[in-house]
C-alpha cells in the first residue's frame, strides 16, 4: 500500500537573480534552475536553498498567502513570494528578487521589520462598551453584520508589511518613522474607530502622534496589498475626514459614534459600503525606483533538484551594484 | 566557553500560536513575569492558517445545542480514545473562551439577531463553529496577539529553542536556544515552562503545515523525561489541494462542505453515500435528496455523509482514487460551484476563492476543485493532566496540538481552535501556580555548554551531509510508508530508514555562519523531526488495529481491547544518552508500551446510551 510519490516534470531553465548580502553590503547572484510546472517564486527559492545555496536566507511560513512572511520585491514589484506564480513572470530574462527596501537588511532576502511591531505597541486596544441587560442574558454582544463589515475588511490584513514597505512617507525618509504609523496601522486604527463596540476616541492620537496628515493618498499601499484591502479609500480617507470633523465639530463625531451602534440610514449604509475602485495598476518600472533586472553578478547553474552540480559561469562583478537595495542613492 | 545572554522569568511560554498566546495572557493576568518565545515572527504561527472556525456549544443557531452534545460528538469523533476529562472541560468552557475573544476585539460573523454566527462542520451534530468567513485562525491569532501586546507581555521572536534544561531533581528550569537573525545563543531561566509548539506535519511530503511544524515541543518533552501518548494518531485532512504540485497539501477548508459542497468521483457520483460506517448510520442521510434538505433545516433530514468525521472522509477519498475513480491529478472533485451562487461562495469562502484563483488558476464559483488527503494534525502528543496541563515532568506544561489526549484518535474540525483557548488558559494558570510555589532557579552551566557545542559542530566538519536531502528523504519515507494506510512490514521498513537518517543527520556539514542561516536552522530541527517520526512509526506498529488516525491494512477493524489503552512512549534516562543528533538522546532509546486510558465516570458514560 506504499504511497506513490509524484514527481514534477522539468522543462527548460529559469534564471533567478537573488540579492545576497547583509547590512555591510552585497550583490545579486544568478542561479540557473530547472523550470517546473505550476511553481511560485518561493518554490524556486527553496530549490536554490536545497541545492546551490543552503544558507540563502528567506523568511516564510505558510506558503499559502495567509501568514504574510515572505514579502519581497520581485522584478521591482513588492509581492508575496508564495503567491507569485512563475508563469506570470517573463522567464526569458532573469527573475530578480530583492529584499523589501524600506527595512534594514538582516541577511539576503530577510529584513528587520521590528519597526512595525514597535508601532503596534502604541495603538490603544479595543475598549468595548458595557453589555446591555439583553446582551448579558443572551451571553454576548449584539452587532449587526452590516455594522461589522467595515472593520472585518481591515482585519483581513496578514501583516506582510508590503504597504509599510512601499509607503513613500517612510520609504525615502527614514527619519519619518518615529512620527508615522503607516498604512497597516492606519487600517488598525480605522478598524477600531469603526468598531461598533469601541468607546475610545482615537483622532487626536492619529493626528498628533501617528502622522495621519503626512499620508498624501497616493494609494501605493492599496496597490500592493495582497488581501486587496482598500486601504486608502476605506480606511485612510475616512479617518482623515473624521480627524478634520473632530477639529471643527466634536458633536459630529459623537453623533457618528452613537449612530454606529444603531441602525444606519440607507445613505449612511451606502457610504460605508466597501469602495469599488478600479483594479490596481502598477506604474511601468515598478514602484518608486526599486531595482530592476540587469546583467552582472555571479551565476550558479543547478541542473538537478537533489544532485548538486554547481558551476560558476562568470566572475563576481567587482564594482558595486548600482541597484543594490543598500545603495543609499536609491 | 561559548558566550550567551541570559533572561530570567517566572513563566516562559514556548510557541506563540493560539495556545501559547492564550497561556501568556493568563499568566500575565495572574501577575507573573511572563515571556513568549517563538520560532517565527509574532502573528505568523500555524494557527493563522486555520480556516473554518472554533467549535463551542453556544447555541446561537440551534438552541438545542449544549456542552453534553459537544462532549459526545468529540468523544465519538475520537473513537472514544480521548481523555474524557479534557473533552468535558473543553465542551464546557469553550463558549466563555469564544465570548471573551469578542471583548478583546475579535469580530465574528453575525446571526440575524446580531449574535456570533455558527456554521456546520463534520462530526458536529449542530451548527457550532464560530467563524469569520474562512479566515478564523487569522482572527484568533490577531486578537490574542493584540491583547498580549496591549498587556505588555514580552515576546522574543525568531528564537529557536534547542533543549529544555533541568535541575538536579529533574524539574525543568529553563531552556537554551539561539536567535535566528544573529545566530547568537540565549538561555531563558524559568520557574515553569509551557510547551505550545504545535504539530509535526513537516515530516510528511504533502502537508498543510508550515515549516515550523517539526515537533520541537514533542521531542524536547521526551528528551526531558516526559511521556508522549498515541503518536501514531495522525489526521490526514480529507481536502488538501492536489494541483499544481507546488501547492499539493495546502488546506481546503471543511467549511466548503459545511456550506453545501459535495465530493464526486470521476464518474460524477457522490461517493460518500457508499462509505457510511455503522457507528454513524443512524444519523447520516442515505440519499442526496435527504442530505440536501438538511442544510436549510436540520430537522428535515439527516446529515450529508460529506460531513462525517475527517478520518472517514479521508479514507473514502483514498479508496476512490485507488479504485481508479480519481480526478486527473490523483484526487477527487469537491464541487460547490453547482450548489451555491457565485456571490455566496465569494462571501462565505473568500480565502478559498482567492487561493484557487491565484495558485491553481481555478474559479471555484464555476468549476470543481481537485482535492485529496493531506497530513494535517497530530492527535497524540505530550501526556498531560487535564485540569492543570501538567506533564509528567515537574515544571513542564503543555497545551494545544503538542498535548495529547483531548482528541482521541481523530479530531473533529473546529475543535482545535477551541482546544487552544480552553487549554491555553488552563496552562497559563497551571504554570503560574507552579511558579508561585517555586524559589529562584539555578542553571547548570555544563548543560548549556554541551548543547551549544553540539549545535555548532556541523560548521566544523569539512564535508558531510546536506540537511535538505535528509529532510527530503524523511518526508518521502513518512509519506510512502507511514501515510494514511499503514501495514506492519512497511512500518518496520520505515523504522529502519529513520534510523539510517539519524546516522546521516549526525554527519551534516555546513558553511555560511550561524547568522540567519536556513541550512543551520533546518539542521537544528532535524533531531526533533527524526524523534517524532520514529515515535509515530513505533506507535503505529504497536497499535494493531484501525481507529481514527491510525489505519492498518493488516488490522482493518477496531480492536475493543486496544480502545482501552494509550500507547505511551518515553526515554527511561534521557540524560544518560547523548548519542543522537546534536547531543540529543538517540531515537533508538525510545520505548513504547500500552497503558490504560482513564475510565469515564458513569454519569458521562450515560450520555452515550441515550437515544439521539
Amino acid at each position: 500500500m506504499a504511497e506513490e510519490i509524484i514527481r514534477s516534470t522539468q522543462s527548460g531553465k529559469v534564471t533567478m537573480r537573488l540579492w545576497r548580502g547583509d547590512e555591510e553590503g552585497g550583490d545579486f547572484v544568478e542561479y540557473v534552475m530547472p523550470a517546473q510546472e505550476g511553481e511560485v517564486v518561493l518554490d524556486v527559492i527553496h530549490r536554490v536553498q536545497a541545492t546551490a545555496a543552503p544558507d540563502l536566507a528567506c523568511r516564510w511560513n505558510c506558503k499559502a498567502g495567509k501568514c504574510g512572511s515572505c514579502s519581497a520585491e520581485i522584478n521591482g514589484r513588492p509581492s508575496l513570494m508564495c503567491m507569485t506564480r512563475m508563469d506570470t513572470l517573463d522567464t526569458t530574462v532573469p527573475v530578480t528578487v530583492a529584499p523589501m527596501r524600506s527595512f534594514p537588511i538582516l541577511r539576503d532576502l530577510v529584513t528587520d521589520v521590528s519597526y512595525n511591531y514597535e508601532v503596534a505597541k502604541r495603538i490603544p486596544p479595543l475598549a468595548p462598551r458595557e453589555k446591555t441587560a439583553d446582551e448579558v442574558e443572551a451571553g454576548g454582544y449584539r452587532m449587526a453584520q452590516i455594522d461589522v463589515e467595515r472593520s472585518q475588511e481591515f482585519r483581513k490584513c496578514i501583516e506582510c508589511f508590503l504597504c509599510q514597505n512601499v509607503c513613500h512617507v517612510t520609504r525615502d525618509h527614514e527619519e519619518n518613522k518615529t512620527a508615522y504609523a503607516g498604512p497597516r496601522y492606519f487600517i488598525r486604527s480605522a478598524e477600531l474607530e469603526m468598531h461598533p463596540l469601541d468607546t475610545n476616541d482615537r483622532r487626536q492620537l492619529l493626528q498628533e502622534e501617528q502622522g495621519l496628515s503626512m499620508c498624501n493618498i497616493t494609494k501605493c499601499c492599496t496597490e500592493v496589498c495582497p488581501e486587496h484591502i482598500k486601504i486608502t479609500d476605506n480606511a485612510i480617507i475616512p479617518l482623515k475626514e473624521r480627524v478634520v470633523d473632530a477639529k471643527y465639530d466634536p458633536v459630529a463625531w459623537l453623533g457618528r459614534k452613537i449612530r454606529n451602534r444603531t441602525k444606519k440610514t440607507a445613505s449612511e449604509a451606502a457610504a460605508l459600503a466597501p469602495a469599488q475602485g478600479p483594479a490596481a495598476v502598477m506604474p511601468p518600472g515598478g514602484v518608486h525606483g526599486i531595482p530592476q533586472p540587469h546583467s552582472g553578478g555571479t551565476t550558479v547553474v543547478v541542473e538537478e533538484l537533489v544532485d548538486v552540480d554547481v558551476n560558476v559561469l562568470s566572475d563576481v562583478t567587482e564594482t558595486p551594484d548600482p541597484t543594490s537595495p543598500n545603495n543609499p542613492n536609491l | 566557553m561559548h558566550e550567551y545572554e541570559t533572561h530570567d522569568f517566572d513563566v516562559i511560554i514556548l510557541g506563540a500560536g493560539g495556545a501559547g498566546l492564550r497561556a501568556a495572557i493568563e499568566a500575565r493576568a495572574m501577575g507573573l513575569r511572563t515571556a513568549l518565545v517563538c520560532k517565527s515572527l509574532l502573528g505568523k504561527a500555524h494557527t493563522v492558517m486555520a480556516e473554518g472556525g472554533m467549535a463551542a456549544a453556544m447555541g446561537n443557531v440551534y438552541s438545542e445545542d449544549n456542552w453534553e452534545v459537544h462532549f459526545r460528538d468529540t468523544m465519538r469523533g475520537g473513537k472514544m480514545l480521548n481523555n474524557w476529562r479534557m473533552a468535558e472541560l473543553h465542551a464546557k468552557e469553550a463558549p466563555d473562551r469564544v465570548r471573551e475573544l469578542e471583548e478583546w476585539g475579535a469580530i465574528f460573523d453575525r446571526t440575524k439577531d446580531g449574535l456570533i454566527l455558527q456554521r456546520d462542520f463534520g462530526g458536529h451534530r449542530y451548527a457550532r463553529l464560530a467563524h469569520v468567513g474562512d479566515r478564523t485562525g487569522l482572527e484568533l491569532i490577531r486578537t490574542l496577539q493584540q491583547k498580549a501586546v496591549a498587556d505588555g507581555i514580552e515576546v522574543f521572536m525568531e528564537c529557536k529553542v534547542l533543549r529544555l534544561l533541568r535541575d538536579e531533581q529533574g524539574a525543568v528550569n529553563g531552556m537554551v536556544g539561539y536567535w535566528r537573525p544573529s545566530g547568537k545563543f540565549v538561555v531563558f531561566k524559568a520557574k515553569s515552562v509551557v510547551l505550545a509548539t504545535g504539530g509535526v506535519g513537516k515530516s510528511w511530503m504533502y502537508t498543510s503545515n508550515s515549516w515550523e511544524g517539526t515537533g520541537d515541543g514533542h521531542a524536547m518533552a521526551l528528551w526531558a523525561g516526559a511521556d508522549l501518548i498515541d503518536m501514531e494518531c495522525i489526521q490526514f485532512h480529507p481536502t488538501g489541494m492536489v494541483w499544481p504540485l507546488s501547492v499539493r497539501g495546502i488546506l481546503v477548508t471543511e467549511g466548503v462542505r459545511g456550506d453545501g459542497g459535495v465530493l464526486r468521483n470521476s464518474e460524477g457520483n457522490r461517493f460518500m453515500f457508499d462509505y457510511i460506517p455503522p457507528m454513524f448510520q443512524a444519523e447520516t442521510a442515505d440519499s442526496p435528496e435527504e442530505a440536501d434538505r438538511w442544510y436549510d433545516d436540520h430537522a428535515a433530514g439527516r446529515r450529508p455523509p460529506e460531513l462525517l468525521p475527517r478520518d472517514e472522509v479521508a479514507r473514502s477519498i483514498n479508496a476512490e482514487v485507488k479504485a481508479g475513480r480519481g480526478s486527473p491529478h490523483g484526487g477527487v472533485f469537491l464541487d460547490i460551484a453547482s450548489r451555491r451562487s457565485a456571490e455566496d461562495i465569494r462571501r462565505r469562502l473568500p480565502s478559498m476563492y482567492h487561493q484557487f484563483k491565484e495558485l491553481a488558476g481555478v474559479d471555484i464559483t464555476a468549476e470543481a476543485m481537485e482535492v485529496g488527503p493531506t497530513c494535517h494534525y497530530i492527535m497524540g502528543g505530550v501526556r498531560v493532566d487535564a485540569d492543570s496541563t501538567a506533564t509528567t515532568v515537574a515544571g513542564l506544561f503543555a497545551a494545544g496540538e503538542v498535548a495529547g489526549g483531548m482528541h482521541g484518535s481523530n479530531r473533529l474540525g473546529g475543535n482545535s481552535l477551541s482546544d487552544l483557548i480552553v487549554f491555553g488558559r488552563r496552562a497559563g494558570i497551571g504554570a503560574s501556580e507552579f511558579a508561585q510555589g517555586r524559589s529562584d532557579v539555578t542553571i547548570d552551566e555544563g548543560q548549556v555548554q554541551e548543547v551549544i557545542e553540539a549545535a555548532i559542530a556541523p560548521f566544523e566538519r569539512e564535508s558531510g551531509e546536506n540537511p535538505y536531502e535528509i529532510q527530503q528523504s524523511l518526508q518521502e519515507t513518512m509519506q510512502s510508508l507511514v501515510g494514511i494506510i499503514r501495514t506492519g512490514s512497511e512500518l518496520e521498513d520505515a523504522l529502519g530508514k529513520i534510523e539510517e537518517l539519524e546516522d546521516r543527520a549526525a554527519n551534516v556539514a555546513l558553511s555560511g555562519g550561524t547568522k540567519y542561516n536556513p541550512g543551520w536552522n533546518l539542521t537544528t530541527d532535524l533531531p526533533s523531526m527524526l524523534t517524532v517520526s520514529r515515535c509515530t512509526a513505533m506507535g503505529a506498529l504497536e497499535r494493531k488495529e484501525s481507529r481514527g488516525g491510525q489505519t492498518r491494512n493488516d488490522f482493518p477493524t477496531p480492536d475493543p481491547e486496544m480502545g482501552k489503552v494509550n500507547f505511551v512512549e518515553r526515554i527511561a534516562d534521557p540524560a544518560a544518552d547523548t548519542s543522537g543528533v546534536g547531543g540529543t538522546p538517540s531515537i533508538r532509546s525510545i520505548t513504547v508500551q500500552p497503558e490504560p486510558i482513564p475510565v469515564m465516570p458513569a454519569e458521562l458514560q450515560a450520555l452515550f446510551e441515550e437515544a439521539h
